[in-house]
C-alpha cells in the first residue's frame, strides 16, 4: 500500500476530527450522521463496487441492526454497548443466512430476490407492531442513552461524543475497508466483478469470496443501523423501507462506486443537496434528481470514480 | 462577548433566509451558522416558530392545510402585537413525512435557524423521530399530532401536545355513547400498525367498560387495496363496525363494504381521519350515509355556528361546508388543522406568562406551559374549552358524534371533557431541563 493512499485517508480523518473545534452545532450534528450513514454506503460498497453484486434489499440489514439495538435497549434490559454487540452479532447471523440463500441467485435475479427479501423484512417489522411499534416506531430514551462504560460516564445526548464516537467507527471502517480492498481477497472480488466465470477457471472458490463479501457488506449495514439507532435514538419501519435500500446504491454511485472513499463522499454531498434543496423548495427531490442526472452525464463513475479515471489514477 | 448573545444573524433581513442559510450549510463550513455574528438586541427580534411541515409524502393534504391555518394564526398574532411585543416568524420547511427527515429538520431548527422552538408536527410517526432530537437539543416542541405518544411517556420534557386531545381520549370518551345508541357488539376495522393499534387497544378496554366487547378485531396492512377478503370475517352478530380506515384507499374501502352489505348491515361509525380532505358526497362514499362519524370540530358548521368559529373559518379561508372559501372542491382537515391555531395561541399565552424573551427563557417557558390547566373556548381556541395536564403535557377536550345526511355531517352528540379522562401514565415534570 502506497503511502500517499495512507496519508490520503489519514488527512480525510483528520479533516473531520479538526473540523470539530470550528464547525457550527448544526455542521456537527449533520456530519455525524453523515459519518454514520457513510458506513452504510461503504459497507454497500464493498458488495456493489467491488465485488459486483448489485444489492437492492439492503435496508433489511440496516433494519437489522436499527431494531436489534432499539429492542435490546428498551425491551431487552440490555446496556447500549451490549446492544451494539448483540446487534453487530445478528447482523453477521441475518446476513449469513441471507448470503447463504440470495447468492443462489446471479445478475438482475440476485437484485429482485434481495428486494423481496427486503420488502418481507419491512413487513415483518409491520406484522409485529406490538414489539416494533410498526411505523410509529420506537423512542430510546435519554436514560438508557447516558450509561456507565469501562468506569466512565458516556453520553450520547452529548453531541461532540457522539461525532467522536462516529468518527472513531468511520475510522476503523475506513482502515477495515483499504485493508480488504488492497489485499488478495479485494483483488479476488474485483476479478469476480470483471468475470465471475474466468475467476472460478482460475481455481478461487468464487461462491466462499462472494459469501463473505455479503457477510461483511451486510454485518456492516447492521453496525450503521444500530448506531444510527442509539446515537439518535429512534427506530421505525420507514428506516426498513425501499428507500433506504436505494439510499446506500445513490451515495455509492455519486461518490464512486469501488473508490474507498466515494460512498462518503456521496453520502455528504447527497445529504447536503437534499438538505439545501428543501430550505427553499417543496420539489426538492427534483432538484436533487437534474443534479444526479448531470453527475451521471459529466461523472459516469460518480465523482471520485470519474476523478480516478481522468486525473488520479493511484486513488484507491 | 456578551453582545454576541444578543443578536440576530447577519442573514436575517434577506428575503430567501431559508434559501441561503441552506446554501450556506452546502457550500462550506465557513460560511456556516457557527460562524455567524450578530448585530441587534433580541428583544427587537421575532420570535421565530420552526414549522415541520408534511408538504410531500401520505401527510401533503394535510400538511396544506396546516400551513395555511398557521399562517393565518400568525399573521393575526402579529396583526395583534405578536408576542411579548415581538413579530412572530414562521420558518417552515418540508419533512416529507418522513421520520428520518423530520430528525434532521428539528436539528436544522435548533441549530442552524436557531428557533425558539418547533411546531406543527402531525403524523406520530415523524413526532417519535424527531421528539428525541428536541429534548435532546432543548428545543421546545409543540406537536399537533393526537397520537397517544406524548401522554404516554415515551418522550421528554421539551414535547408537547396542547392544541389537540390524543387518541386515547378520544376513544374513551366516544364508547358510551356508542355503547348505549349503536350497541355493544363492536367489529373494529383499522389498519395494521400503530394508529390502528392505538385505537384497537384503548377503544377494546373503552367498550368492555361500557359492558359491550369487540367482537372480532380485523387488522389491514397498510399496503392493502381492495378489502373484500376481510369482509367475511365480520361476525353476523355485529352491531356496530367501526372503522378507521386512513389513505387513499378509504374510497375503495367505503364503496367495497356497501357491495359486500347491500341495505341490511351494522350500525357504522368511523373516523374522519380518513375523510379529511375528502368530500362526503364523493362517489363511493353514498354507503356512508346514515353513518356516524369522529369529528374534533365538525366540517360542517351547522345551521347555528357559535361567533368564534365563523371567526376562525373566515380567517383560515374555510366556508361553512367545510371547504375553501377560494375552491369548493378543496376540501379542509377541519377536525386537525384547528390545533395549529390553538396550539400556537397556547404557546403565545405561555410565553407572555414566562415573559419570555428569548432561548434563555426556554425553561420557563416549559413551566409555564405544564402551569397550564385550562383553556378557554373563544376566538383563540375555537374547538372549545380543553383540560391541560401538565404532567403528561397533554390537552383533553370535547369530541363530537356526527351523523351523516345528504353528504353532510351534523353533529349529534358533543362529548364532555370528562368522558375523555384517564389516569396520566407518565409525569414529564419530574424530568430534568
Amino acid at each position: 500500500m502506497t503511502a500517499r493512499i495512507v496519508l490520503l485517508h489519514l488527512a480525510v480523518l483528520l479533516l473531520l476530527f479538526a473540523l470539530q473545534f470550528i464547525a457550527s452545532d448544526y455542521v456537527i450534528l449533520t456530519l455525524t450522521r453523515i459519518m454514520v450513514l457513510a458506513v452504510y454506503a461503504s459497507g454497500y460498497n464493498l458488495l456493489f463496487g467491488y465485488s459486483g453484486l448489485l444489492s437492492l434489499g439492503h435496508a433489511m440489514f440496516f433494519a437489522t441492526g436499527l431494531y436489534a439495538a432499539a429492542i435490546g435497549t428498551t425491551r431487552a434490559g440490555l446496556s447500549v454497548p451490549e446492544a451494539f454487540l448483540a446487534a453487530t452479532l445478528i447482523g453477521v447471523v441475518v446476513s449469513s443466512i441471507m448470503g447463504v440463500i440470495v447468492l443462489r441467485a446471479r445478475g438482475v435475479g440476485f437484485m429482485i430476490v434481495t428486494l423481496m427479501f427486503s420488502q418481507a423484512a419491512f413487513l415483518t417489522v409491520l406484522y409485529f407492531g406490538d414489539y416494533t411499534r410498526g411505523d410509529e416506531g420506537i423512542v430510546i430514551l435519554d436514560t438508557i442513552r447516558i450509561f456507565s462504560f469501562l468506569g466512565r460516564t458516556i453520553d450520547l445526548t452529548d453531541p461532540l461524543l457522539r461525532y467522536n464516537l462516529a468518527l472513531a467507527l468511520l475510522a476503523i471502517l475506513v482502515a477495515l475497508i483499504l485493508v480488504l480492498v488492497r489485499s488478495r481477497f479485494g483483488h479476488v472480488l474485483v476479478a469476480i466483478r470483471e468475470n465471475e466465470d474466468r475467476t472460478a477457471m482460475l481455481g478461487y472458490d468464487v461462491a466462499r469470496y462472494k459469501f463473505i463479501a455479503f457477510v461483511i457488506s451486510g454485518t456492516l449495514s447492521a453496525v450503521s443501523g444500530a448506531t444510527y439507532a442509539l446515537m439518535f435514538a429512534y427506530a421505525g419501519s420507514t428506516l426498513a423501507s425501499i428507500q433506504y435500500s436505494i439510499h446506500p446504491l445513490l451515495w455509492t454511485l455519486l461518490g464512486g462506486a469501488s473508490t474507498t472513499l466515494g460512498p462518503m463522499l456521496g453520502t455528504g454531498v447527497m445529504f447536503l443537496l437534499v438538505d439545501f434543496a428543501s430550505g427553499f423548495t417543496n420539489v426538492s427531490l427534483l432538484i436533487t434528481g437534474a443534479v444526479l442526472i448531470a453527475l451521471v452525464l459529466f461523472f459516469p463513475k460518480g465523482i471520485l470514480g470519474s476523478i480516478r479515471q481522468r486525473y488520479l489514477k493511484w486513488l484507491p | 462577548m456578551e453582545q454576541s448573545k444578543l443578536t440576530v444573524p447577519a442573514m436575517s433581513g434577506i428575503t430567501r433566509r431559508n434559501m441561503l442559510k441552506a446554501a450556506a450549510a452546502a457550500t462550506g463550513f465557513a460560511a456556516g451558522p457557527g460562524f455567524v455574528r450578530y448585530a441587534q438586541a433580541a428583544s427587537s427580534e421575532p420570535i421565530r416558530i420552526g414549522f415541520q411541515v408534511h408538504r410531500t409524502g401520505i401527510g401533503a393534504a394535510y400538511g396544506r392545510w396546516y400551513e395555511r391555518t398557521t399562517n393565518a394564526a400568525v399573521a393575526l398574532i402579529n396583526e395583534q402585537g405578536g408576542i411579548n411585543g415581538r413579530p412572530v416568524e414562521i420558518i417552515a420547511e418540508d419533512d416529507g413525512t418522513d421520520p428520518g427527515r423530520g430528525a434532521e429538520v428539528v436539528e436544522k431548527f435548533a441549530t442552524q435557524h436557531k428557533c425558539d422552538v418547533g411546531f406543527g408536527t402531525l403524523f406520530s410517526h415523524v413526532v417519535m423521530g424527531s421528539a428525541p432530537r428536541a429534548g435532546e437539543l432543548k428545543l421546545p416542541y409543540y406537536v399537533v399530532s393526537e397520537g397517544h405518544h406524548v401522554a404516554s411517556g415515551a418522550l421528554n420534557r421539551y414535547t408537547f401536545q396542547p392544541g389537540i386531545t390524543d387518541v386515547k381520549s378520544q376513544v374513551i370518551s366516544l364508547a358510551p355513547w356508542i355503547a348505549k345508541n349503536l350497541g355493544k357488539k363492536v367489529c373494529m376495522i383499522y389498519p395494521d400498525f400503530a394508529f390502528g393499534y392505538d385505537h384497537r387497544d384503548y377503544f377494546s378496554a373503552a367498550i368492555k367498560a361500557q359492558g359491550g366487547e369487540v367482537n372480532a378485531l380485523i387488522p389491514i396492512p397498510p399496503t392493502e387495496s381492495s378489502f373484500t377478503r376481510y369482509f367475511p370475517q365480520i361476525p353476523a352478530d355485529t352491531d356496530v363496525i367501526y372503522h378507521v380506515m386512513v389513505g387513499p384507499a378509504v374510497l375503495t374501502f367505503v364503496k367495497e363494504l356497501g357491495e359486500h352489505f347491500g341495505s341490511q348491515h351494522p350500525a357504522l361509525f368511523g373516523f374522519i381521519d380518513s375523510l379529511e380532505a375528502v368530500d362526503l358526497k364523493s362517489p363511493g362514499l353514498e354507503f356512508l350515509e346514515g353513518s356516524y362519524l369522529w369529528e374534533a370540530y365538525p366540517r360542517f358548521a351547522g345551521a347555528a355556528p357559535k361567533a368564534h368559529d365563523t371567526f376562525y373559518r373566515s380567517k383560515v379561508g374555510v366556508d361553512a361546508n367545510g371547504a375553501s372559501t377560494s375552491d369548493a372542491a378543496d376540501i379542509s382537515t377541519y377536525s386537525h388543522m384547528f390545533g395549529c391555531w390553538e396550539t400556537l395561541y397556547t404557546l403565545k399565552n405561555a410565553m407572555e406568562a414566562a415573559g419570555y424573551q428569548g432561548p434563555a427563557d426556554k425553561a420557563k417557558l416549559i413551566e409555564a406551559t405544564e402551569a397550564i390547566t385550562a383553556i378557554a373556548e373563544g376566538n383563540e381556541h375555537p374547538q372549545g374549552d380543553k383540560i391541560f395536564n401538565g404532567k403528561i403535557h397533554q390537552s383533553f377536550g370535547h369530541q363530537n358524534i356526527t351523523q351523516v345526511k345528504g353528504g353532510v355531517a351534523d353533529v349529534v352528540y358533543r362529548t364532555t371533557i370528562e368522558e375523555g379522562l384517564y389516569e396520566p401514565e407518565a409525569d414529564y415534570t419530574k424530568m430534568a431541563l
